[in-house]
């Protein structure tokens, strides 16, 4: 690793920063779509759905945070792409600079970008009557769940980022991801759902981490939940990287 | 041996393929410390390509290439510490203002005072009114000064400028060409690449042309002149320009 590895990339996420706070769309877009669900979940279609929960809010908030994520990432491999494109991703790389800090600092940013994101996302739950039991333990495990999330999928967000030949092409990767809550826990118990969409359901991420999340915020006892949650975010974050770097290798020599 | 280690560029051999596209086939030239040289070629023939494995971009698939003494293969850090890259389509932040992109390369050169190396810049490249601009505000002629501009930073014993003129105005054209004699005065060694023979005929004091895959000529622009058959000469009093000498060339070879 170069000396300069962690100067280089706290300049260059100076830099990406900067991009956010100058075009601050993208986190309120960000924002919008999930609370737009939100919205529409509890006053329209909340009534009719039995969760078993007394508040539908406090229900389907994990969820939507996993949501804000998914939909999050998408501007991250939007920032990269117009990185490539624009010819300032090869001014970087033929400079005496660290060169992995270009990517870290997208990386980063994304992290940032999100937390902040999901931060105003809770709030608004807030304002709509979510309420938590948890203390600053719980709260702090939720964090730690959402970064992993948010890294695990920034880092599926670089490949296409890296690799794309068009804007579209840079953010629809984020679509499927944004469309799993909806076939998971998330909503509604899987328990109502018929055969082989429950098998699905039930054993695909999101369920477990919005089941580790969910009992987290009502001070439930996490169970297994959380064990299998973090195995897959730490497993998606593993392959994601892997082949993040694969891409970035190939791209660069 | 002496000229060999004070050649800024000395390229051997080099061949790079894309897939089944044999781009480069074996070019071969080098470039006293301190002066002009310009590569020409049509769309493709492989310029860019030259220039990436140069800038440690790209790795050759055979051959050497060696920049201000450094091996591009072996010594990759180092070359990069030597040169800079102003590559064919402006690379500048769009949403930061020409100010920031020039402190932000400062930065990551790791020089000291970047405002103060942003600020001599701006004024040197009649840039300092539009600083504070957001650069996507900027005009292609701006941009391209912004872009080289920042390359500038550093003082790099080498600079590649590929195609630095394509898509400006005249007069934006000069103004590029002011700032890269301005340079060579100042002792860097300029390695530019264009489409444009007027621009090669102008700025550079080599020539070399790339054409499928090899370098087929190169030399100063009284050389290349030379290689007329006299006999095609009809009009006494016009001297051929460099146009003539290189369709002749192309014309023949292909
Ligand atoms: N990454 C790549 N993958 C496949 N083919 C490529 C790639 N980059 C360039 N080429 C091809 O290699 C050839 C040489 O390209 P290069 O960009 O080096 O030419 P050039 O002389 O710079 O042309 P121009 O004047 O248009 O900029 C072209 O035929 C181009 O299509
Ligand atoms: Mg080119």
């Amino acid at each position: 690793m170069s000396k300069h590895f962690f100067g280089d990339t706290a300049v260059l996420l100076g830099r990406s920063l900067r991009h956010i706070t100058r075009s601050p769309d993208t986190i309120i877009t960000t924002a919008i779509m999930p609370i737009a669900m939100m919205l529409m979940f509890v006053y329209v279609f909340g009534g009719a759905i039995r969760t078993g929960s007394d508040s539908y809010v406090n229900y389907m908030l994990p969820g939507i945070l996993l949501i804000t994520v998914a939909s999050g990432i998408a501007y991250t491999a939007y920032r990269l792409f117009m990185d490539m494109k624009g010819g300032i991703f090869e001014r970087f790389q033929s400079m005496p600079t660290a060169r992995s800090s270009v990517l870290w600092a997208h990386v980063l940013t994304s992290l940032v970008a999100n937390l902040i994101s999901l931060v105003v996302v809770t709030l608004v739950a807030l304002l709509m009557g979510f309420r938590s039991s948890a203390g600053v333990p719980a709260w702090l495990s939720v964090a730690g769940i959402l970064i992993l999330f948010t890294l695990a999928l920034t880092w599926i967000a670089v490949i296409p980022g890296l690799s794309a030949k068009t804007m579209e092409g840079a953010s629809a990767f984020s679509y499927p991801l944004i469309f799993l809550p909806f076939l998971s826990s998330a909503f509604v118990p899987t328990d109502t759902m018929p055969g082989p969409v429950r098998v699905f359901a039930e054993n695909q991420p999101v369920t477990s981490i919005v089941n580790a999340i969910r009992a987290l915020f009502t001070g439930q006892p996490v169970g297994t939940d959380i064990w299998i949650a973090l195995a897959w975010c730490v497993g998606i974050l593993i392959v994601a990287y892997g082949f993040a770097m694969t891409t970035y290798r190939r791209k660069i020599s | 041996m002496t000229t060999q280690q004070a050649a800024a560029i000395q390229v051997q051999g080099l061949e790079k393929a894309y897939k089944e596209l044999r781009v480069l086939r074996g070019v071969d030239f080098t470039v006293a410390r301190g002066s002009i040289f310009a590569l020409l070629g049509s769309n493709g023939a492989g310029k860019t390509t030259a220039v990436k494995i140069l800038s440690t971009l790209l790795k050759a698939d055979a051959g050497t290439a060696r920049v201000n003494g450094f091996d591009v293969a072996t010594q990759a850090a180092d070359v990069r510490e030597s040169i800079s890259l102003t590559g064919q389509f402006a690379a500048v932040d769009e949403i930061l203002s020409g100010r920031e992109n020039l402190v932000l390369v400062a930065r990551l050169r790791h020089l000291k005072s970047p405002g103060e190396i942003a600020d001599g810049l701006l004024a040197r490249f009649s840039l300092t009114d539009a600083g504070a601009r957001k650069v996507s505000t900027y005009s292609g002629g701006m941009r391209r000064r912004l872009d080289i501009a920042m390359s500038l930073i550093g003082n790099p014993p080498v600079i590649f400028l590929d195609e630095p003129t394509t898509g400006l105005d005249p007069q934006a054209r000069i103004e590029v060409w002011q700032a890269v004699k301005e340079l060579a005065d100042r002792g860097t060694t300029v390695l530019l690449t264009t489409q444009y023979l007027d621009e090669a005929e102008q700025l550079a004091d080599r020539i070399a042309i790339l054409h499928e895959g090899r370098i087929i000529v190169n030399g100063t622009l009284a050389e290349l002149k030379q290689l007329l058959p006299p006999a095609k000469v009809e009009y006494v009093e016009k001297q051929p320009t460099l146009e003539d000498v290189f369709l002749t060339l192309v014309g023949t070879k292909a």
